[in-house]
């Protein structure tokens, strides 16, 4: 009795500690959006099949960013896995900060090359490392209303217009005495919120950030051209106090109906065309984003994807749970319990062709088309020596784009004319750029 | 003598009293009505928002169940009263000291202590997380309990400081040719007279401690974010859960509410008996 009593004793021991010892404890960092919020319902099913359990770190957008870097440049190790967007990846990764994930390719259950090759591209360095993989990506297309775009007579665009014939049209849906708006852009101050808007645009005009010698252009004609349109456009036909809106606030108001017109994230459609949680969903439709000068980079790109820090402890768990929160199984078990409208778009060939997505979300076509259609080594009209749509991939942008979408705000609030705010602008980026040593 | 105060000004300082005092509390009023709609009718018109939609709690559970509410609330607990417990224990001999025995350079110590706050802490976030690195006090409770009190040191010195001046060293003086010790002098004569000083301090702190969001969420990820860190997640990049995001709020606000409100005659007690005044 005392021998079995210490063999059951020693095996309980044994078998503990032996699963201590594969079970590891991760720490994701990421934002909270329905996506990830999806993600996070799903994971006690990796949890449970590989004894493994995660902390879910979830921080506002900028918050996450800032944290996120500050951590992985100190070397702190807090996160297993981050959620980034396509423009850190390739430079986080080419600073040595991000692991690489070449060896997804060599898995063939993972399948890397089902994800579309645009997205891989924008996740990947100039030598083709890969540092993140996509849990969904986005361009920009234009949000209409059938219903309203019908009661105006305005035939709806088949083929990309430009943004003057776009003018006429929001002009003639405008009709703010029944409290719906002809446009609604974004106005909020960021590189990632108005200036999403208006680098495309800006690449519509024939504008472009930098010359080949990395000389700032905004104060360009094309760039005065770009912003008188967007300034003229928005005071005109655009809800007030457009300053404050953002992505979120356009949303919500192209969702309660009070927009006839809004370019913006492809990902955002699901939500858009569910009827539970929008007033519009069965009277809104899409079409290309316009151009103008020229149709280079007038959609944008952007993937949110996850990627392991180089400074986590826990590589090969963190791996493990990146290729089941990518994969295509992964999609269609979101599709399976949260619907397919639901299943996270512009990521993989194959689930853009499942049936059941086409069934559920019939416009999931038209973001795969407006997802091919856009070409980020080539964004504007004359050449550049950058790569990237609405923002240029090298670190100094985000604090150019910052500053250029303050100037850009405080033009559209009319506290100053277009003129002094590329003035600004142009002034600033100089600085920036000779500081940081591209030109002299 | 006092002043007459005539009907007229009395009703007219009521109303524009009222009408701030309204305007103030105004968006936490709304954040609450918010809470108790869904998503799709908390981004209606505010006249449908109030009456033109239902009431529900699905927020609050929904909150409650995709976060660790009671986790992020005892890291909360932890944390302020942790980090005020250890200031006082700083504070009150330093104050003392200030007071009742000041040194040449007393003054200038108390305006340095000051200027610490006038830092940007961003200035220091840097040196300060490689510290916490380096010491293994990334994410844990104690290393925002040694944050927070350094943080919050000099208000709390000061406070006290301010207090202890108005009580007259003859009392302590009396108190010492009775024989009590430097200890029971602190202990059973100054305490106890500057008890509403203390308790405003107190008060004051934890809610600095409660409300502070920068330190906590950068030193913190998973184990240690207090309530700070628990509304931020609900704010969201693409997708709109205002819903949430006030529901969430409530919840982390509603402690630090409850205990102000009632504990107001005192901290205001407090804070208008010292320098503060």
């Amino acid at each position: 009795m005392g021998l079995k009593r210490i063999l059951l004793t020693a095996s309980s021991v044994a078998l503990a500690a032996g699963t201590g010892a594969w079970a590891e404890e991760i720490t994701i960092a990421t934002v909270n959006n329905a996506d990830m919020i999806v993600m996070q319902s799903l994971a006690p099913q990796w949890e449970e099949a590989t004894g493994n359990s995660i902390n879910w770190v979830v921080l506002e957008e900028n918050v996450l960013r800032q944290r996120t870097t500050q951590d992985i440049a100190t070397d702190g190790g807090s996160f297993d896995i981050i959620f980034i967007g396509a423009y850190e990846a390739p430079i986080w990764g080419a600073n040595g900060w991000l692991v690489p994930l070449n060896d997804f390719a060599d898995d063939p259950d993972y399948d890397l090359e089902d994800i579309f090759q645009l997205v891989r591209n924008g996740l990947s360095d100039k030598d083709g490392n890969l540092y993140a993989v996509p849990l969904y990506s986005e361009t920009s297309f234009t949000f209409y209303r059938t219903d309203v775009f019908e009661a105006a007579g305005v035939e709806a665009p088949t083929e990309q217009i430009t943004y003057t014939e776009f003018a006429d049209i929001v002009a003639k849906v405008h009709d703010p005495d029944n409290g719906i708006f002809g446009t609604c852009q974004r106005g909020k101050a960021g590189w990632g919120e108005n200036m999403a808007f208006i680098g495309p645009l800006a690449n519509a005009f024939g504008a472009r950030w930098f010359d080949m010698d990395w000389q700032p252009q905004l104060d360009s004609p094309e760039w005065n051209a770009a912003i008188t349109y967007y300034v003229d456009l928005m005071t005109n036909y655009g809800p007030p106090g457009a300053t404050g809106n953002g992505h979120n606030e356009n949303r919500a108001l192209f969702k309660d109906g009070k927009c006839a017109t809004w370019v913006d994230a492809t990902s955002a459609a699901n939500d858009v065309k569910n009827p539970n949680t929008s007033t519009v969903a069965d009277v809104t439709d899409f079409f290309q984003a316009p151009k103008q000068e020229t149709s280079n980079g007038t959609g944008w790109f952007w993937s949110w994807a996850l990627a392991i820090p180089a400074s986590s402890q826990k590589v090969d768990v963190a791996k493990d749970f990146l290729k089941w929160g990518t994969s295509k199984e992964y999609f269609e078990m979101v599709g399976e319990t949260e619907g397919w409208v639901a299943v996270p778009s512009g990521t993989r060939q194959s689930i853009h062709e499942d049936p059941r997505l086409l069934e559920a979300a019939p416009f999931a076509e038209t973001i795969k088309n407006a997802i091919f259609s856009v070409d980020p080594a080539n964004p504007t009209r004359d050449p550049v020596p950058y790569t990237g749509i609405q923002f240029v991939a090298i670190p100094e942008f985000q604090g150019i784009g910052n500053y250029v979408g303050q100037q850009i705000s405080a033009a559209l609030a009319g506290q100053q004319s277009v003129e002094q705010a590329l003035a600004n602008s142009q002034q600033f980026a100089v600085r920036e750029m000779t500081r940081a040593g591209y030109i002299e | 003598m006092a002043r007459a105060v005539s009907n007229r000004t009395r009703a007219l300082n009521t109303a524009v009293a009222g009408t701030l005092g309204f305007l103030m509390f105004f968006p936490i009023l709304w954040i609450f009505i918010l809470s108790f709609k869904t998503e799709e009718d908390a981004i209606r018109a505010p006249l449908e928002v109030l009456f033109g939609s239902g009431w529900t709690l699905d927020s609050f559970f929904t909150v409650q169940e995709r976060s660790d509410y009671f986790k992020h609330f005892a890291n909360s607990v932890i944390i302020s009263l942790g980090s005020t417990f250890v200031g006082l224990l700083i504070a009150i001999p330093a104050a003392w000291a200030m007071a009742f025995v000041p040194a040449r350079h007393t003054k200038n110590v108390l305006m340095w202590m000051l200027s610490t706050k006038m830092l940007p802490p961003v200035g220091v976030l840097v040196p300060i997380y490689l510290i916490f690195r380096d010491y293994g006090l990334l994410d844990t409770r104690i290393g925002l309990v040694i944050v927070l009190t350094l943080m919050n040191l000099p208000i709390i010195i000061w406070m006290l400081y301010t207090y202890f001046k108005e009580i007259p060293g003859e009392i302590l003086e009396a108190a010492r040719m009775d024989g009590a010790s430097l200890r029971e002098e602190i202990l059973h004569v100054l305490t106890p007279m500057a008890i509403p000083g203390m308790a405003s301090t107190v008060l004051l702190n934890i809610i600095l401690a409660w409300n502070e969001a920068f330190w906590t969420l950068n030193l913190t990820a998973a184990n240690a974010a207090p309530l700070t860190a628990f509304i931020a997640s609900y704010s969201s990049p693409e997708g709109l859960f205002y819903a949430k995001l006030s529901a969430a709020s409530i919840m982390a606000i509603a402690p630090i509410l409850i205990m102000g409100w009632f504990s107001q005659r005192q901290l205001v007690r407090g804070l208008t008996f010292g320098a503060v005044k």
